[in-house]
């Protein structure tokens, strides 16, 4: 492997723009989604007036909230009916297991053994293929809270529909899961998924990759040295690489992540206070 | 002083001149007495003027009578100026029905407890010497003055902190519907002070004997409301409040005594839950966990409340056919704003509690369900990343383990 660039400058990509199309979707959709479903979760609070009263009345917080929704299930069902072609149509059975692919696998136990070994200091930092346990359990909790937030939400949309087969329980029960699997979302999107990804030390400020697409070599090396090592082996990694991103998009990676991640912080910071200031 | 050493001199040279003024017996006609009184600069010793306005009194309800007619101790007196010290003219020899009951009203009651008290007597709100008619527009005492006429003393700090417990009343009721009404809208059907507390035998509102007391007031108010009165006596308050349950709301509980606003203000429709909640507790508390409450806690009028599916004042236990929430009518109900409502929403419970397993199961065992599920996921990945964080800190801080920095290395060496 000889190229002209020196390594600090050597990129490949990591996701399409397809993806990251689809991850700004799915990015600016759980924000309006959880900025305007929130304050009724906490409407015991003066924030939550407050916020509401900035969108302009809850109808109108309402309309946002189903527009995020309609936003996000679009997100989630091109995803999943892009899956289905690349797997069905293209045969890409990658997709269902093996390095490539999100599907849990033993491996993803053992890598989370080794990496707790290695946060207490028993062992050597294990290395890592193209995704890891904690990005498929983020990505498999967007799928569950899809499901359970989605099914309860279309439920609560459209009451009056629902009830001419379900029972009125249901819809005691649809707005208890709504609430509660919203606070899991926003709470694991807004601290864990946001230090996984961005925030824990060696990321610090923010991964940019999500925005530009692309990941030098020399990070590829520390965060998934085992993907290098099979894409050089398999002779696939030339074809990935890249130009190393321009100054506009790291700016814009920037401005658009730190966006995300500061309403993100914000709306965990009054969800916290609002938690400790009800428990007294 | 001055004034008053000219009037002496005036008088004086009254008496000594004329013997006809010295016949006795013929009491001074209303000309005699405004000889002085019709003077404005005529004034007791202390400087107080005593000047009765000729035309005014002409045009009282008492114009045609005499002076000595209410002053009936100057009927004799033959020295002029007569004595500062007069007799207390009493108006129980007309008006017995009006100072028989006066007696047994606060003021009277309060007056006989201290002398010196400020209460009312009958020219404070009458006058003394411009009295006219109730239904004269330019009395004291009609409809759209009698307000004002209270206030007098009712909205004076002086006596507010001394007796009134309700601080100015006047003020809150001026901004009130009743206050609005007799004010902005000058209807004289709108009720003031008196039409409450009536007007000479005004009672406490703790004296079972009050139009104000709490078992008395749907009567009262029912005088003009007389279509709430009959719904609210039949509902479940009204008959609690018939038997003098002490927990039993009246009309002034929900709408206060003076303040009354407008209910279909979004205001008052959001302050009558807490209201609501403050006998209903539990029922607030669950209502606060649905939708409906939510959005309500939020500010927001245009959702069901309390009184949006129980009534107002049409409350009767669920169990009763005439409540709006019995189960033959919650579907009516459940219409107003869901009109596509069918039997189904009997199963749905406005005030599911998830405390309560007995009452909500359903709902109780989902949230134990995503109590146990959220626990689990925070409590899994808050440790992962703080000992993530930790970790990485001490690697950041300190060099890499010179082992892997070799390992490193090697692949870099090999990778170019």
């Amino acid at each position: 492997m000889t190229t002209a660039a020196p390594p600090s400058e050597r990129h490949y990509i990591r996701f399409g723009r397809a993806d990251r199309l689809l991850h700004a979707g799915l990015m600016t959709s759980f924000l309006g989604l959880a900025a305007t479903g929130l304050p009724l979760l906490f409407s015991d609070m003066p924030w939550a007036a407050t916020l509401v009263r900035v969108f302009g009345g809850f109808i109108i917080a309402g309309t946002l909230h189903r527009f995020f929704a309609i936003v996000m299930m679009a997100v989630f069902l091109i995803h999943v009916g892009r899956i289905g072609y690349r797997v069905f149509a293209r045969g890409e059975y990658g997709l269902l297991w093996g390095p490539g692919s999100m599907v849990p696998q033993p491996r993803d136990f053992v890598e989370l053994y080794q990496h707790t070994r290695w946060f207490l200091g028993l062992g050597p930092r294990p290395e890592f293929d193209r995704y890891t346990y904690w990005e498929k359990f983020d990505y498999w909790a967007v799928f569950w809270g899809m499901l359970v937030i989605g099914g309860s939400g279309f439920l609560l949309w459209f009451p009056a529909a629902f009830a001419k087969v379900l029972p009125g329980w249901v819809f005691n029960v649809a707005l208890v899961v709504h609430g509660e699997e919203a606070l899991l979302a926003v709470g694991f999107i807004f601290t864990v998924h946001f230090f996984n990804g961005h925030l824990r030390p060696g990321k610090f400020p923010m991964d940019l990759v999500i925005f530009t697409g692309v990941v030098s070599e020399d990070e590829m090396r520390q965060e998934r040295s085992l993907e290098l090592a099979r894409l050089e082996q398999e002779g696939t990694l030339a074809s990935r690489a890249a130009p190393p991103p321009t100054p506009q998009q790291i700016r814009t990676g920037y401005l658009v992540g730190g966006l995300a991640i500061g309403i993100g912080l914000i709306l965990v910071g009054l969800i916290l206070y609002s938690l400790i200031g009800s428990s007294h | 002083m001055e004034l008053r050493s000219s009037l002496t001199a005036g008088a004086l040279l009254l008496v000594l001149s004329a013997p006809a003024w010295a016949q006795p017996a013929k009491a001074p006609a209303n000309d005699d007495c405004l000889v002085c009184h019709a003077e404005p600069s005529t004034t007791r010793g202390s400087g107080q003027p005593v000047v009765v306005q000729p035309e005014k009194y002409a045009a009282s309800v008492h114009g045609p009578l005499a002076c000595v007619g209410c002053h009936q101790d100057l009927a004799k007196v033959t020295e002029f100026p007569h004595p500062e010290k007069l007799a207390k003219v009493s108006c129980a020899g007309c008006h017995d029905e009006a100072t028989s009951k006066y007696d047994l009203g606060v003021h009277a009651r309060a007056r006989r407890a201290d002398p010196a008290s400020p209460a009312a007597t009958c020219v404070d709100c009458h006058t003394a010497h411009e009295i006219k008619p109730a239904a004269d527009p330019t009395s004291t005492t009609y409809k759209l003055n009698l307000a004002a006429t209270c206030a007098r003393c009712h909205a004076d700090a002086a006596v507010i902190s001394r007796r009134i417990e309700a601080g100015n009343v006047p003020a809150t009721f001026r901004d009130s519907i009743h206050g609005q009404a007799l004010e902005k809208a000058g209807l004289v059907v709108a009720p003031s002070c008196g039409d409450c507390h009536r007007t000479h035998d005004i009672l406490l509102k703790v004296d079972r004997q009050s139009p104000v007391h709490r078992t008395n007031v749907p009567a009262t108010c029912g005088t003009c409301h007389a279509g709430v009165k009959q719904a609210f006596g039949a509902s479940i308050h009204g008959v609690a409040l018939a038997r003098s349950m002490p927990s039993a709301p009246s009309c002034h509980t929900c709408h206060t005594a003076h303040g009354i606003r407008r209910t279909e203000l979004e205001g008052w429709q959001l302050g009558a839950v807490e209201e609501c909640g403050t006998c209903h507790a539990e029922a607030l508390r669950t209502y606060r966990d649905t939708f409906h409450g939510q959005v309500q806690a939020l500010g927001f009028a245009r959702i069901a409340k309390c009184a949006d599916c129980h009534t107002s004042h049409d409350i009767h236990p669920t169990e009763d056919p005439r409540s709006s929430v019995s189960s033959g009518k919650l579907v009516a109900t459940c219409r107003q704003c869901h009109p596509s409502a069918t039997e189904n929403v009997l199963g749905y419970d406005p005030h599911a509690d998830k405390r309560d397993p007995v009452r909500s199961p359903h709902v109780y065992y989902t949230a134990q369900f995503m109590n146990v599920l959220l626990a689990g996921v925070f409590t899994f990945f808050g440790l992962h990343t703080t000992l993530w964080f930790w970790r990485g800190f001490r690697e950041q801080k300190t060099p890499a383990a010179p082992k892997q920095e070799a390992r490193e290395d090697d692949d870099r060496g090999a990778a170019e």
